[in-house]
């Protein structure tokens, strides 16, 4: 009896190796969702974080370095036996605040650190390290943060900050991770992919308690980081500290460029803010702080702020006349003021008397002839082709788009084309009765004091620009960017640039620029303007450069609200020509008188 | 053949072989269990569980050998003395025990511990054996049934006050031992049913369907059964008591298990809902069997053990390290191994003319078998996590020298199948 039941068992017995066979079978060839699981669960992926590059002055001064900060780091299933009523008086914490920590800290992994308190400095450091023996679970990541050897700059240098969602999301190259920090203006932003480095990655073999048992694959994998590329930035860091002290308290802004170079000497922008304010913990707080000053101490004017050029624009004007052969420089033209207001005493000029007196009639009747040239029967076909050969002009000269300065944020002014004007007429046709105001600088024009300094660089070089930039050498090259080394030519020829230079000489030797801008053994050319700013003051505005045989500094000065170029703007520029080229003032009073900043009267 | 000569020569030795292919193959798993590079410590080193597992070896020897030498029909006579034995010993160590992890199962002698739960075991087996080999007993009346059950209900009972739920499952498996010895299949059936119907209350989530199913099966049945009154309110109260299960696998769940068995059990049906929580041990457990895929990583090379990421690794996770050092071969081997020791266990119970050794043989075979199933089944997500070792394989000395002393008897028995008269 029963003997089929032995069978039975046997094939019971028999299907479950069978079974277990097959099971074994999947998991272990079929899939290999477990080979993955099992290498992810053994390695810890040490990231190295290199060393930001460094940023240094002309010079060879320090301007930005890194200095050591902590994180507290805490791995939740090793914190045991904790005096939480120490800890948060040693770590200056609300119990709340702890447990809210705590919490975010378990969320993310009980076996993996997460920060637990972000940025201490050295002085926490010294203070904590005692106590740190105490809090099992609790562990010091060095990090650093940036600082700033003069608190100046800080526009043009940007700063730093924890990667924010919407960049980590841009990504990419998928190289940034949360957490991480990334340049984000200025210099930070602009030359971020050299300064960071590269991150190393050191996968370490780790046991179930997240404890390290050694180098994953004999560090097949690993790699080494690569400290950041120092910079050597163009600033003469003591010419831009003393520009800063000079704008103190007023708005506007000092570009200073080495004309045969493009190299900028000195960028104020001002108001500013001191760069240490945006590091560390206090960053945030900051932050807020300075984005919501009504000053706006993060606009950065040389490259941001547009204004009208003014009569600085008369030169180029007359450059480009000459140029197209409709004037010689003893052409005369009666100061006609029912079209178009004039100021000072002057009646029938030549173009230097036109320039040093800034006679609007003048240069509207100039404007005229070289956009009416006759070139076609029809008025307004004619000023069509007129505007569009003087658009080309203008633009050569680096005006209307951004230079392509190595900043983030250049704006482009503007130089009215033809197609701008089909635009603001709706298509209704116009003629130059209807754009005139062009012609002195005033209208449609737009520039930044970054282009004007530019143009003080172009017509020191007779001609020719390289795009002003803010760096000379990226790490151990010893070369900037490719597109810094290269000239650009204007569209006017060098011997009209003569008389630019002539006429700009005389501005400062015997016109509007002979007071405060003259020095005793310097030949500084200059022109200045008055932006006009109704209601408010005019904005005072100054282009130089020196000396004039040799030019070695080219200046644009814009300060607003501060009335005539040739106070505040005329002041300063000169002190910058005189500090950068003799190394200090030999006119204590003009400097007085900047300080005082008490320019309309 | 006489008596006490050659009982070497007498001895099954593919048994033999087989056993001590499994010991060997687990003592050098336990090594690769507990082995640390950084130490490069030896097999032999007492401070690990692989020197004393070969203490545990060696002192079975001893065991093997005071089997072989004592008269065989000492088992048959005193089966029912060392059952009453043990289930005296089972009653002490739940007042004397040393609580363990939540269980109370081990008695504390100095430096040794012992665990009277293993030895129950082949206790029980003798007892069934007896009470099933004793003149004039048939299995189909319902009071000797209810004896058999008491004998496998007494060791359980215990075992489970000790707070061992595992263990005392083993029990169950006797039922297989009764059906091969002419019990009726239905509480086999029964028992199969219920837990399959248990299951699938679980896995699915919408129970209506399990309701439409049962009644779809009971109509299909009823449509090919005899179409008696009777049978039909058979089938149809046999359907009301099934929707009624699956009524009660909440409550059982939520109310009957313990919060760690309920963990297991939804471990089993969905190990990725938790994986950090009740889910670690069968997630990392598989992590650990399929990173090893078809030629594993190497002796001493497997990751996910050596790190700790399998708990219990030389006892009840034991097969993981096979699995992950050498792969699917590896699995292979132990699978057959297992598998061909208990068919030729099977083979020896059928051989057997007195029915005393056969029942034992075929306990020994169910108690192996269930051991094997639960054991492999649960590290391989098939099972609940039920606590209980790998036979021969996994470390530890009592469960070793249990299972040295079950088959060991059974190889003795056999060897002296000629000297018995058939009743």
């Amino acid at each position: 009896m029963n003997e089929s039941r032995k069978y039975i068992i046997q094939l019971v017995i028999v299907l479950t190796g069978i079974i277990f066979l097959v099971k074994l079978f999947s998991i272990q060839v079929l899939d290999n969702k477990y080979a993955e699981a099992a290498t992810s669960n053994i390695i810890n992926k040490v990231i190295e974080y290199p060393y930001r590059g460094l940023i240094y002055d002309r010079n060879g001064k320090l301007i930005v370095f890194n200095t050591p900060q902590y994180n507290l780091t805490v791995i939740p299933a090793e914190v045991k036996k904790l005096d939480t009523a120490k800890f948060c008086e040693v770590f200056e914490l609300a119990r709340e605040e702890f447990e809210a920590k705590m919490k975010v800290a378990e969320d993310f992994s009980y076996v993996q650190p997460s920060i637990f308190i972000k940025q201490l400095s050295n002085k926490d450091l010294a203070r904590i390290q005692d106590h740190l023996v105490d809090f099992r679970g609790f562990d010091i990541q060095p990090r650093t943060t940036r600082s700033y050897s003069q608190p100046v700059l800080a526009n043009a240098l940007g700063y730093v900050s924890e990667i924010n969602k919407r960049q980590l999301e841009r990504d990419s190259a998928d190289y940034y991770k949360q957490g991480d920090y990334i340049g984000q203006s200025g210099l930070e932003a602009f030359y971020e992919k050299q300064l960071r480095g590269r991150r190393g990655v050191k996968y370490k073999v780790k046991n179930v308690r997240g404890i390290e048992k050694g180098a994953y694959a004999d560090g097949e994998y690993d790699t080494l980081s690569i400290p950041g590329e120092n910079l050597v930035s163009t600033i003469d860091l003591d010419l831009q500290v003393y520009g800063e002290e000079l704008m103190k308290g007023k708005s506007g802004s000092i570009v200073a460029i080495e004309p045969n170079t493009g190299e900028i000497l000195s960028l104020v922008s001002g108001p500013s803010y001191d760069p240490n304010r945006l590091t560390g913990r206090e960053y945030s707080k900051n932050f807020s702080e300075i984005s919501q000053d009504t000053l706006k101490p993060l606009f950065n004017r040389p490259l941001m702020a547009q204004y009208r050029p003014g009569s600085i624009f008369k030169i180029i004007q007359a450059m480009v006349a000459l140029q197209e052969g409709v004037i010689t420089p003893n052409t005369r033209i009666v100061c006609n003021r029912n079209i178009i207001g004039c100021h000072g005493p002057h009646s029938y000029e030549d173009l230097v008397g036109a320039i040093t007196h800034s006679c609007n009639p003048y240069f509207h009747q100039v404007m005229r002839r070289v956009v009416n040239q006759g070139k076609s029967e029809d008025t307004y076909e004619d000023t069509r082709i007129g505007l569009a050969n003087w658009h080309e002009h203008i633009e050569s000269f680096g005006l209307g788009a951004p230079l392509g300065i190595d900043l983030p944020n250049e704006k482009s002014g503007l130089v009215p084309s033809v197609a701008y004007y089909d635009r603001a007429y709706n298509g209704e046709p116009w003629k130059y009765s209807n754009i005139y105001s062009i012609a002195i600088g005033e209208g449609e024009n737009l520039v930044v004091p970054l282009q004007m300094a530019n143009f003080a660089a172009t017509v020191a070089n007779r001609g020719y620009y390289y795009i002003p930039h803010l760096v000379k050498s990226i790490g151990n090259s010893g070369e900037p960017l490719p597109k810094y080394q290269e000239k650009y030519y204007t569209s006017v020829d060098s011997q009209y640039f003569d008389f630019a230079v002539q006429a700009m000489a005389n501005v400062v030797e015997s016109g509007t620029g002979q007071y405060r801008a003259k020095l005793k053994d310097i030949v500084v050319c200059g022109k200045t303007g008055t932006v006009q700013n109704d209601p408010m003051p005019d904005h005072s505005v100054f282009i130089a450069f020196a000396p004039k045989d040799d030019p070695k500094i080219a200046v644009s000065v814009y300060v607003e609200d501060a009335g005539q170029g040739a106070r505040a703007a005329a002041s300063i520029a000169s002190l910058m020509i005189e500090k950068y080229l003799i190394g200090e003032t030999q006119r204590p009073y003009i400097e007085e008188y900047v300080k005082k900043g008490e320019f309309i009267y | 053949m006489r008596r006490g000569e050659g009982i070497f020569s007498r001895m099954d030795w593919l048994t033999v072989l087989l056993f001590f292919l499994i010991v060997i193959f687990g003592w050098l798993n336990i090594f690769a269990a507990v082995y640390d590079e950084s130490a490069s410590p030896s097999i032999f080193d007492m401070s690990l569980n692989s020197g004393r597992q070969l203490v545990f070896i060696l002192t079975s020897l001893v065991l093997i050998i005071a089997i072989m030498t004592v008269d065989f029909k000492f088992f048959d006579t005193f089966g029912f003395f060392i059952f009453g034995g043990v289930i005296v010993l089972l009653a002490f160590v739940l007042l004397f025990g040393r609580e363990v992890a939540g269980s109370r199962s081990w008695f504390e002698l100095g430096p040794f511990r012992l665990q009277p739960s293993e030895f129950a075991k082949f206790a029980t087996a003798l007892a069934v054996a007896k009470m099933l080999s004793s003149t004039g007993f048939r299995i189909d009346k319902i009071k000797n049934l209810a004896i058999l059950f008491a004998l496998i209900a007494a060791p359980a009972v215990l075992i489970i006050l000790q707070g061992d739920t595992g263990t005392a499952l083993v029990y169950s498996v006797f039922l297989l031992v009764f059906f091969r010895e002419g019990m009726s299949p239905v509480p086999l059936v029964l028992g199969t049913c219920a837990a399959i119907i248990f299951v699938l209350t679980l896995l699915v989530s919408n129970h209506l369907y399990l309701y439409i199913g049962i009644v779809v099966l009971a109509a299909v049945v009823i449509f090919f059964s005899k179409k008696t009154f009777g049978r039909i309110a058979l089938i149809i109260g046999g359907a009301i008591v099934i929707a009624g299960v699956i009524r009660s696998v909440d409550y059982v769940i939520s109310d009957v298990l313990k919060p760690h068995q309920q963990n297991r059990i939804k471990a089993l049906i969905n190990p990725d809902a938790d994986p950090l929580g009740y889910g670690w041990n069968v997630t990392q457990s598989k992590i650990a069997i399929g990173s090893g895929q078809f030629f594993g990583k190497g002796y001493l090379n497997g990751t996910q053990t050596k790190y700790d990421f399998v708990p219990e690794q030389s006892t009840d996770f034991i097969f993981c390290t096979i699995a992950e050092e050498h792969g699917w071969l590896g699995s292979f081997v132990v699978v057959v191994l297992f598998i061909a020791l208990l068919l030729r266990v099977i083979f020896l119970a059928e051989r057997q003319k007195w029915r005393f050794a056969r029942v034992y043989g075929y306990s020994v075979a169910c108690i192996i078998f269930f051991h094997f199933a639960v054991n492999i089944g649960m590290t391989i997500g098939l099972f609940p996590v039920i606590g209980i070792p790998l036979p021969m394989f996994s470390y530890g000395g009592s469960s070793l020298w249990a299972f040295t002393i079950l088959i060991f008897i059974l190889i003795k028995l056999d060897a002296h199948r000629m000297q018995v008269l058939v009743r």
